[in-house]
């Protein structure tokens, strides 16, 4: 079986093992681009998450960003008029499907005063009779600062705290937002905002938009939001000197009675965009009421329902799709490396830092 | 059923150049995914999970294949060493290709995902959920994913140089029906 060595053996093997080298070279090397080690400059999930860290400090145990929040359980009643417009079995007529929820404040600091954003968060899980899930993450603001994952990065980067004075440098967060004209709807909406006492009485706004697909294929491009029953009815100015009002709140609103939300899908017109979170849609466009969120019980995040689950919004059921958002890859893959972070520091995974409740910065 | 002893049945190679596609292409596709935050993630995540299910059903019938006909015996010539290093490579990378399509089931399982190929399509759990298992089967399968890679090297390493440097017929052993099954490449 064993073919004689020609006379030109020598070179001939140099050759084979030029080739021999070179292809698994080239595998390597191709290997090493693709999965990002020899692509340093390439924006990865990893440096998001790792400039979260960077600008509040490490948490173990907790999510990178909206650490501060509080579980709740309840469900949600169709009205069946998204029907239309979603094969979702969630929007079916009459459907309950239950839901555990998060409200929570953003930053990376699970010791933040509530006072310290003026967004709120809920975040739902939409568990469909069918095995199906529906997960999505909803802020208290109509429009996202930045329309995508690089300016995204950027911003986080400009507010990185200065060593020196332990706060972000003004003259980089003001070149961030003279480099980026599209955050200006949302320093207009800042502006105007104010910290609530209450989750309760907060709309949360999908930010990106999805698109509904209907039974016949038909694709229409939405966003939702979830508007209060309390809305305004018992707004307060927060309690002064308590920096933890927010979950004490909902637990007495909720020892009266359920706090209901209504979802409101709103129907893009040809030519809205799709793929910008700064551009709110014009406000004549057609919105459906699909229905009411109830809200029955809170329970603290460490032990609640909705510490391990990962509210990534590209979990979506058949009826649900991704739209062209940016934003939107961007979040789940920044979530799911936030969720590896955080689960390995709670199975006390080696090189991982214990998780320390009692922390405080 | 019978065949040629130093070749490999044409089930065998069938399955092995379509599964070597099919978990090189996964390997990149893996890697790729959770190194990106562009809509490359979202579309990567989508054929990962489907084609990581397609890839455990083939290597169910490619075991089945395998013990059911044995592979042509090594050259007699070929080191000790060399014939361990064989064996033991290729059982690793059948017990790979098993595994991790597993545990990624597993690892979504326990992360509690619903596991979806495709827009409804949805596979039962096969793990209580777990956040400390999800944790676990997620290292463990990036880990995985690096030996697998690793050992495809190597294979892909050692066949070139039975095919050009030994030049003893392992190579050919494996590739497309040849006029002459005995040899692998013309020297001449």
């Amino acid at each position: 079986m064993h073919d004689p060595a020609p006379p030109h053996a020598p070179l001939r093997r140099i050759g084979a093992w030029s080739l021999i080298v070179g292809t698994v070279a080239v595998a390597a090397v191709a290997f090493g681009y693709v999965g990002g080690w020899l692509a340093p400059r390439r924006l990865t999930p990893e440096k998001l998450v790792d400039q979260f860290q960077h600008n509040a400090g490490t948490f173990a145990g907790y999510r990178r960003n909206h650490a501060k929040g509080v579980c709740v359980t309840g469900y949600f009643d169709s009205s069946g008029q998204a029907q239309a417009y979603s094969v979702a079995q969630v929007f079916a007529p009459g459907q309950r499907t239950p839901v555990v929820g998060r409200f929570a404040i953003p930053g990376s600091n699970p010791y933040a005063p509530d006072s310290s954003v003026p967004i709120r968060s809920m975040a739902l899980r939409f568990a469909l009779a069918n095995g199906q899930q529906w997960r999505t993450g909803m802020n208290s603001m109509p429009v996202f600062p930045v329309a995508t994952p690089q300016a995204f990065y950027a911003q986080l980067h400009a507010n990185q705290p200065d060593p020196a004075t332990g706060k972000p440098d003004p003259a980089k967060v003001a070149a961030f937002f003279a480099a980026h004209p599209e955050t200006a709807a949302f320093r207009a909406w800042v502006k105007t905002a104010n910290p609530s006492a209450s989750f309760a009485t907060e709309r949360y706004w999908s930010l990106d938009a999805f698109v509904f697909v209907d039974a016949t294929g038909a694709r229409q491009p939405v966003r939702w939001r979830m508007l209060p029953e309390a809305y305004d009815a018992d707004a307060t100015m927060p309690p002064a000197g308590d920096a933890n009002y927010l979950a004490a709140d909902l637990t007495e609103r909720l020892a009266r009675g359920p706090l209901r939300w209504q979802l409101q899908v709103t129907l893009a017109n040809p030519g809205d965009p799709t793929n910008d979170a700064t551009k709110a849609w014009p406000d004549d466009r057609r919105t459906i009421d699909a229905g009411t969120l109830v809200l029955e019980r809170s329970a603290p995040q460490a032990s609640g329902p909705c510490r391990d689950i990962n509210y990534d919004p590209l979990v979506l059921p058949a009826g649900i799709e991704a739209s062209d958002d940016p934003l939107l890859p961007a979040r789940s893959a920044a979530y799911a490396n936030s969720y590896l972070r955080r689960t390995s520091e709670e199975a006390h995974l080696p090189d991982t830092a214990a998780p320390t409740p009692e922390a405080s910065r | 059923m019978n065949t040629a002893p130093n070749r490999f049945t044409p089930a065998a190679r069938a399955l092995h150049w379509l599964m070597a596609v099919m978990i090189v292409a996964m390997l990149f596709i893996g890697v790729g995914m959770v190194a990106s935050v562009s809509a490359r993630h979202e579309w990567l995540l989508a054929i990962h999970k489907p084609l990581g299910i397609a890839i455990l059903l083939l290597a169910v019938i490619r075991l089945a294949v395998r013990l059911r006909h044995p592979p042509p015996p090594l050259p007699g010539d070929l080191p000790a060493l060399q014939k361990l290093a064989a064996l033991a490579s290729h059982w690793l990378l059948y017990f790979l290709m098993l595994a991790m399509p597993l545990i990624g089931w597993a690892m979504l399982s326990a992360g509690g995902y619903p596991v979806m190929l495709g827009e409804s399509l949805r596979l039962p759990p096969i793990f209580p959920t777990n956040a400390t298992a999800f944790a676990v089967l997620r290292h463990l399968h990036g880990a995985f994913a690096m030996l697998l890679f690793a050992t495809f090297l190597a294979h892909m390493a050692a066949a070139l140089h039975h095919g050009l440097i030994r030049r003893d017929g392992v190579l050919a052993s494996m590739l497309p029906a040849a006029p002459s099954p005995a040899d692998d490449e013309d020297p001449a």
